[in-house]
């Protein structure tokens, strides 16, 4: 078998480095965490010549190794770790050659740690525009490196790369600059007392934590025999280092890197100018905001359906080709809807991360927290924070992973927390029908009260999510970065290519990520939904038979037949008096007969399957529960539709239809039959407007949505985030309902 | 004269002067906030802050606290825009 090759990709942001994985890796890759953080971990295999092959880490992006958060921390410890086991052979240093200065600093700190380095210059396809010309052979000596000029855009260099690659055994591996000049004394006890050790590393080691960081002291263990600098010594020695390495780039460049100026200049700055205006800026970035709305509220309900429409067919295809029992059950109504249940997220989910991604390939995102970060700040979100919070109107689950381009762990994290407050369009049917219910049909000031509800459940939610991440921003005890830099990188036209592998990626491992647990929730659902183990549940179907025999259907049940057929027969009449179609008295009798018989044994299953409701496990979980939710004006009926709404707040609507024995497709049926409930307790209507307006305060605030639990488990990477939603956003629910109903009743 | 970034004018230049040693954070020094550079004032957000420079070729945003305590020489021959 032939060696792997480790290889770690290294380099700044935006120059380029994920697109020259891409070009290496090809689909041969995958993307994780790094074990308990939630830094994401990209890998894969790339084919080199002579058969040999390598394994590419594409380690997050930093500017250099002076640590200031956990992401660039992960590429530091794998540099110095020999044990890792993905501990590099080979570095590779991406740099962008309008940054060549900046970019070859971190060059220069990785290559004194005496791990083979290659110099990738990306984005060569710029240099005639920027009138940017190299000393190639000069720059290799004088760094005293390999050097491969790429253009991701123009897919050149990659094989030299490739081939460098597999011969980094004749790279040289001596540092470039000696550091030790900027304190010489310090430096020689250093050595002294770790005579085996690179001074390089162990200064590295030293001084990590002055800036961050959890990084473990394996080596400086004791440090009895050398005097200790503190911190502020340390960061003036850095300081010091820094000046020196410039110094050292800088003297190189001058003899290998020539730039016209009179070509530099132009779109950069005019774009700036445009899209960072006090009125354009903000203009442009509300366009762009409702671009990305309208997709994914509006285009992506097409494919929805169309996912929808086909899951619900094949799962009937499995019960009218399967002899009925508990195994075609579980798949028809237990599989297949938890499927379709992930998929049905895929076109926002992908429409959301091909916005995003272009947002961020052209440079313009920056611009967006350029403009943003002055109004978010005081929150504790960041300027980045707003696609996401934007995008919870539609979904909070492309959302919530829409959240992982927010650099600041702590700025993340809170958006995160705060994201599932903002109205998502799972709420709105049960809004609507409640709204419908319970809020008069009258106007005030040419306003109707019930749009104006509507209005106001929305700003609810999103004062929730600004409040609570006020309130997050204080509580929170996460060490981040206090200050703020951010680059400002070129425009560039965004990479097909790069932006397919963003949406593909995000894509699949929601699929694979978040959706088995989703499964695994509406598989048990199903099962606690459609099964019981009281007697009432085995027999249901000769009970109810015998029920309608004695009793005969509901009273709403036979209202409901009788208006259907007096609608039917006057239709019928009118057909005939007016010729549509001639037919004997004889057939008329006939079929209002057959319509008859129809609707009695629809009306039959309604009412058996809110029978097994009733008494199956979820039935008896809602009368169990009917003493706490009692006070918030809700009977055991409506506590069914709480529970069975976790696995998604539409549910509300349906299961209440199942319960009622109602059509769930009839909308305005199960609304009639809605009003037509009272409350056993009261003798009043059970939907009125202390309870309406309690429920919808419920639904504003409860965490009841089992794929954003999923989600935010995979995003931060633990459960102890998704516990504590559902426990304070449901608490925050219950308490408000509560209020609300005792103070209207 | 002497002044601060944040008091620049957009398109203004000037040169940062010497500071305390670990006055400013790493990340600052690293992409070229350093003394005897040249910055640029390029763009200021609305609420006027944050401010967009570019310094020793590096465009980079930082927030008016930050730029309030960066001191400068100013160049000025710069045309204030």
């Amino acid at each position: 078998m032939s060696k792997q090759i480790n290889v770690a990709l290294i380099g700044n942001p935006n120059t380029g480095k994920t697109s020259v994985f891409n070009q290496l890796t090809g689909l041969n890759q995958k993307v994780g965490n790094y074990p308990g953080i939630t830094v994401e971990k990209k890998e894969g295999i790339c084919k080199l010549p002579r058969g040999v092959k390598a394994h590419i880490i594409d380690l997050p992006g930093t500017y250099s190794l002076n640590t200031t958060s956990l992401d660039e921390s992960v590429a530091v410890e794998l540099l110095l770790n020999k044990n890792d086991k993905d501990h590099p052979d080979v570095a590779i240093v991406i740099s962008d050659v309008e940054n060549l200065k900046r970019n070859l600093l971190l060059f220069t700190q990785i290559k004194d740690l005496e791990i083979p380095t290659i110099l990738v210059i990306n984005m060569a396809d710029r240099m005639v525009r920027k009138g940017i010309t190299l000393d190639i052979d000069l720059m290799e000596k004088k760094l005293d490196t390999k050097i491969a000029l790429v253009s991701t855009r123009k897919k050149t260099g990659i094989e030299r790369l490739k081939k460098l690659i597999a011969d980094y055994k004749n790279l040289s591996i001596s540092p470039n600059v000696d550091t030790t000049v900027i304190a010489p004394e310090y430096f020689k006890s250093l050595q002294e007392t770790f005579p085996n050790e690179n001074l390089h590393k162990l200064w590295l080691v030293i001084t990590q934590d002055v800036n961050f960081m959890p990084l473990e002291k394996k080596l400086i263990k004791d440090t009895s025999s050398f005097n200790t600098k503190s911190k502020s010594e340390l960061k003036r020695l850095q300081q010091k280092e820094t000046i020196k390495r410039y110094q050292f780039i800088n003297s190189i460049l001058k003899e290998t890197y020539k730039v016209d100026a009179n070509a530099a200049k132009g779109l950069k700055a005019t774009l700036d100018k445009i899209l960072t205006h006090k009125i354009f800026g903000y203009l442009i970035f509300f366009v762009v905001l409702l671009t990305i709305f309208q997709a994914i509220y509006d285009w992506s309900s097409i494919p929805m359906d169309v996912i929808d429409e086909t899951f619900v067919s094949a799962s009937e295809w499995v019960k009218d080709s399967f002899p009925p029992g508990m195994l075609t059950n579980l798949i028809a109504e237990g599989i297949l809807s938890g499927i379709g249940g992930i998929v049905i997220f895929i076109p926002q989910i992908a429409f959301l991360f091909l916005f995003i991604s272009l947002l961020e390939e052209s440079g313009y995102m920056s611009r967006v927290v350029f403009l943003m970060d002055r109004v978010m700040r005081p929150f504790g979100l960041s300027g980045k924070s707003i696609v996401p919070l934007i995008s919870g109107t539609a979904c909070a689950i492309p959302a919530v992973m829409a959240t992982r381009t927010i650099e600041n762990w702590k700025e993340r994290l809170i958006t995160i927390l705060v994201t599932p407050f903002i109205t998502c369009s799972a709420r709105l049917p049960v809004y609507l029908i409640i709204i419908a219910l319970v809020i008069p049909e009258g106007r005030f000031l040419g306003l109707g009260y019930q749009a104006m509800t509507l209005m106001l459940l929305y700003l609810i939610g999103f004062g929730a999510a600004i409040l609570s991440a006020m309130v997050l921003n204080k509580v929170l005890k996460i060490k981040s970065r206090t200050f703020f830099v951010m680059e400002m990188p070129n425009y560039k036209l965004p990479l097909i290519k790069n932006v397919a592998y963003t949406v593909w990626e995000k894509t699949k491992s929601f699929v694979f990520g978040a959706g088995k647990i989703i499964l695994a929730i509406s598989i048990i659902l199903w099962f606690l939904g459609s099964n019981g183990f009281t007697e009432k549940y085995e027999n249901a179907d000769s009970i109810i038979e015998h029920r309608i025999q004695t009793e005969g259907l509901s009273v709403f049940n036979q209202e409901s037949i009788t208006n259907d057929l007096e609608a039917y027969k006057i239709a019928l009449n009118d057909s005939i008096a007016k010729k549509v179609y001639t037919i004997g008295p004889e057939q008329v009798k006939d079929s209002i007969h057959r319509l008859d018989k129809e609707l009695f044994e629809k009306a039959k299953h309604q009412e058996i399957a809110s029978f097994k409701l009733e008494n199956s496990y979820i039935g008896n979980m809602g009368k169990a529960i009917e003493p706490m939710v009692r006070p918030l004006g809700y009977d055991w009926k409506i506590g069914i539709a709480l529970i069975t709404s976790f696995a998604a707040r539409e549910v509300f609507v349906s299961t209440l239809a199942t319960i009622y024995s109602v059509g769930s497709d009839e909308e305005h049926t199960i609304k009639n039959r809605m009003a037509a409930e009272m409350n056993a307790n009261t003798n009043k209507p059970l939907f009125n407007l202390a309870s309406g307006i309690s429920l919808l305060l419920f639904y504003a605030f409860a965490m009841q949505c089992m794929s954003t639990l999923a989600v935010v488990k995979r995003e931060t990477n633990s459960w102890k985030w998704p516990a504590a939603q559902l426990v304070f956003m449901s608490l925050f629910a219950y308490i408000v309902a509560l209020v609300a109903y005792q103070l209207l009743k | 004269m002497s002044t601060s970034i944040a008091h620049l004018k957009r398109g203004q230049k000037g040169v940062i002067r010497e500071f305390p040693d670990d006055f400013l954070p790493i990340k600052l020094l690293e992409l070229g906030c350093l003394p005897g550079n040249e910055v640029e004032l390029v763009q200021v957000a609305p609420f006027k802050d944050p401010l967009y420079i570019n310094v020793n070729g590096s465009h980079i945003a930082i927030r008016r606290s930050m730029a309030l305590k960066i001191e400068l020489d100013l160049i000025e021959d710069t045309p204030s825009v």
